[in-house]
């Protein structure tokens, strides 16, 4: 005897619409579109897929490596000691990690680098530094330290005890880095176009070029499909490659740091001061540039051809609120579905919902301009920019929330139905409550996803709806001392802007930046 | 007046109880005894409406309740880790069924029931700034606020140590006959047993073995298991 639940029905209806006709269709359309091209089989597409596929390869793949190398010193620095400024320096190395990419390619190209493969190397590691350093140094502080010192007694030199007890142990957290900083750099978009002119261009940046610039839909859908099936290859192989290396040993509880004496001392300080001075130049070189002028005054100048530029805070304030509404609401709705229902209808649905992480916001923005024209056409509305922040950024709030519903025990939720409450109470007096606190961690993550994203909105946003970072993208691409310098401008508000909130999360709760 | 006739409950197409039949009077207390896994903690969320019976009924007062959602049952149930609400205060713990039947005075009911337990003044604590036992009777406070027709009782002092399950053995007995109260308890000790109820229901592998007096149990065991397991 099954009663159907429309307290349920109610619960899973907004986000199964939302994420089926915003996310599932655009994608299936894709799909559509690009298999035809592909089969059609017309001349030079193959040879083009395979030239922009193979540079969006080798880059990735040199990003990443160069990433590891650059991050190693203050790895070993935060992992085997602890000093003065530590947790400063961690969070001072984790800065460009949450800049909006235009904000990091304006600063390359303020330091005189632009249109060059260093520049897009060096700014991918720039970014992702942070990725390395503390998903490594987090298991590393942890190994028990007499594994390494069994090893020394019984012989081994301390190269040795590095290279076959630590980096073996490590390898789980290294491989986590490596394919978290490969999707990030095989899926850079903001980063390559602004710094790679047209000289080098990833799938995305091609995607885009096919798209908006010479309207060849059909060939953006297919390069859409290459990259999609590079994106799941690498999270196919990692999850693969976690299963056959998962070691298990016993962790100390709490980080295992010691002093730095003698030698030591020197290393870390050369190690820590050097990465943050490193990080520390384009910034620096950034912020002083965007002052040689009279550019934040020039912000509020009407312009004839890109308006008011101010003008885009503004739009970005509004659809980052409105962008954060509907991520917070869906978000928290299908995280209630995923913990409120066990077996397969939920894993199915937390695996959709996961999708959208995997899937790069170029496609989101494609997929929206390719789909949306029904059943109404909604492509010309201002609106489609927060819903595609919004897509961005529910997996987030997703995974902030289903955590702390699952810590609630059934017996919690089964003592208030006992004692009187209907499932819908039991809800807002159990679940509700619980779950706000980290809804509200979530919920900024949303905003300061909302105020940088620029893949998806390159695609959604019209000149009158312009965000802060297609205001930047327009300002660069315009010839002239004065636009570059308002580009400059505008990108220290925006980091600015991001900063004060990351700040506010840090203070909700610290750490939550280190679990990706 | 309970009646549970002929309860068959599976979960996950796995038969946890089988043809369970128990009666309990009005103003009785029945302590349910059995080895761990036996399905008594299971009979007691089949009378709360937690979990759905395959066949046989359950009647309060001679009227089917099968079909009424465990939220107008009418009954309470402390559960076995206590359930407290976390992000609640004791009071607020104590006074949520209140709040439910949307009833007026709450303040001074949940100051009564504290009172009955004998945490005056608690109200405003902390849950997690109690001890094993205060908690222990929070949760008998929170179960017998709302003055529920049936009150079940799952493993109540399982959690705590030797001393003081002695101690609140007797508490929790004087606080449920004082309120003159129906209830069933659930435990897999003896003494605990004996020492909380006036009758006994022996459960094994899902079903009830025998009921009675201890006395009329040790006369009479139904079987081999039953003499060894009660005496």
């Amino acid at each position: 005897m099954r009663r159907v639940r429309w307290g349920w029905v109610a619960v899973a209806a907004p986000p199964v619409i939302f994420i089926g006709y915003f996310f599932v269709y655009p994608l299936v359309r894709i799909l559509v579109l690009g298999l035809s091209e592909l089969s059609i089989g017309a001349s030079g597409v193959e040879a083009r897929l395979i030239r922009v596929g193979w540079f969006t390869l080798w880059q990735a793949a040199v990003s990443t490596v160069l990433t590891f190398i650059a991050a190693a010193p203050l790895t070993w620095a935060v992992s085997s000691y602890d000093f003065k400024g530590r947790r400063l320096a961690m969070a001072l190395a984790t800065v460009p990690f949450v800049l909006p990419t235009v904000v990091v390619g304006t600063a390359f190209v303020a330091l005189g680098w632009q249109e060059s493969i260093g520049a897009i190397l060096a700014a991918h590691v720039f970014f992702n530094v942070a990725v390395v350093v503390r998903t490594v140094s987090t298991l590393w502080s942890r190994i028990d330290p007499r594994m390494q010192e069994a090893a020394r007694v019984l012989g081994a030199s301390e190269w040795d005890v590095f290279r076959r007890i630590t980096l073996r142990l490590l390898r789980p957290a290294i491989a986590a880095a490596a394919s978290i900083v490969f999707l990030f750099t095989f899926t850079s978009f903001g980063v390559i176009l602004i710094l790679g002119g047209f000289r080098f261009a990833t799938l995305e940046v091609e995607i885009y070029r096919q798209a908006v610039t010479l309207f060849d839909l059909p060939l953006a859908a297919a390069l859409a499909i290459v990259q999609l099936l590079g994106v799941s290859g690498a999270l196919y192989w990692y999850s693969r490659y976690q299963e056959r290396t998962a070691v298990s040993w016993t962790l100390e509880r709490g980080a295992n740091l010691r002093r730095p004496k003698g030698r030591a001392r020197t290393g870390v300080l050369f190690a820590t001061l050097g990465t943050l001075i490193a990080l520390a130049i384009p910034l620096s070189m950034l912020v002083s540039r965007s002052f040689a002028g009279t550019y934040y005054q020039a912000l509020f100048r009407d312009d004839p051809v890109v308006g008011v530029p101010a003008q885009a805070a503004l739009n970005s304030l509004v659809f980052a609120v409105a962008a954060t509404l509907l991520a917070t609401i869906v978000g928290i709705l299908a995280a209630t579905v995923i913990t409120g229902h066990r077996g397969e209808l939920s894993r199915w649905f937390d695996l959709t919902l996961m999708l959208p992480l995997g899937t790069s916001a170029v496609t989101i923005g494609f997929g929206f301009i390719v789909a949306l024209d029904w059943p109404i056409d909604l492509r010309a509305t201002r609106w489609l920019v927060p819903a595609a922040h919004a897509l961005v950024a529910i997996p987030f709030v997703v995974r902030s929330t289903v955590p702390t519903l699952r810590s609630v025990p059934a017996e919690t939720r089964e003592a208030a139905r006992v004692l009187g409450a209907s499932p819908f109470r039991v809800w807002r007096e159990i679940d509700l409550p619980i779950v706000s606190r980290a809804g509200m961690v979530g919920a900024a993550f949303a905003f300061v996803i909302s105020l940088g994203e620029f893949g998806a909105t390159s695609f959604v946003a019209r000149p009158a709806s312009a965000t802060i970072p297609t205001m930047i993208f327009r300002l660069l691409s315009r010839p002239g001392q004065t636009s570059f310098g308002m580009a400059m401008a505008l990108s220290v508000v925006l980091a600015g802007l991001t900063a004060a909130v990351v700040l506010a999360i840090d203070r909700v709760r610290f750490g939550e930046l280190g679990s990706f | 007046m309970l009646q549970v006739e002929n309860l068959d409950v599976v979960i996950d197409s796995k038969p946890i109880l089988e043809n369970v039949s128990l009666t309990v009077a009005d103003g009785e207390i029945v302590a349910v005894l059995g080895p761990s896994g036996s399905g008594k903690s299971t009979l007691l969320r089949a009378i709360a409406g937690l979990v759905e019976a395959a066949t046989g009924d359950i009647r309060w007062d001679g009227r089917s309740i099968a079909n009424v959602p465990t939220h107008r049952r009418g009954f309470g149930l402390m559960f076995q880790g206590y359930a407290l609400f976390p992000h609640m205060t004791v009071g607020e713990n104590v006074g949520f069924g209140l709040k439910m039947a949307g009833g007026d005075d709450i303040a001074d009911q949940v100051e009564e029931a504290l009172s009955w337990v004998g945490l005056e003044g608690f109200g405003s604590r902390q849950v997690e700034s109690l001890s094993g036992g205060e908690q222990q009777r929070v949760a008998l406070a929170r179960t017998l606020a709302p003055r529920p027709d049936l009150v079940m009782l799952d493993e109540p002092l399982g959690a705590l140590d030797r001393n003081l399950r002695q101690k609140l053995v007797t508490e929790t007995r004087e606080v449920l006959e004082e309120r003159d109260v129906t209830a069933i308890v659930v435990t897999h000790d003896r003494e605990e047993a004996v020492a909380m109820s006036n009758r006994l229901a022996l459960m094994r592998a899902g079903t009830i073995v025998q009921t009675g007096l201890l006395d009329e149990l040790l006369a009479d065991p139904a079987d081999q298991w039953v003499a060894e397991f009660i005496a």
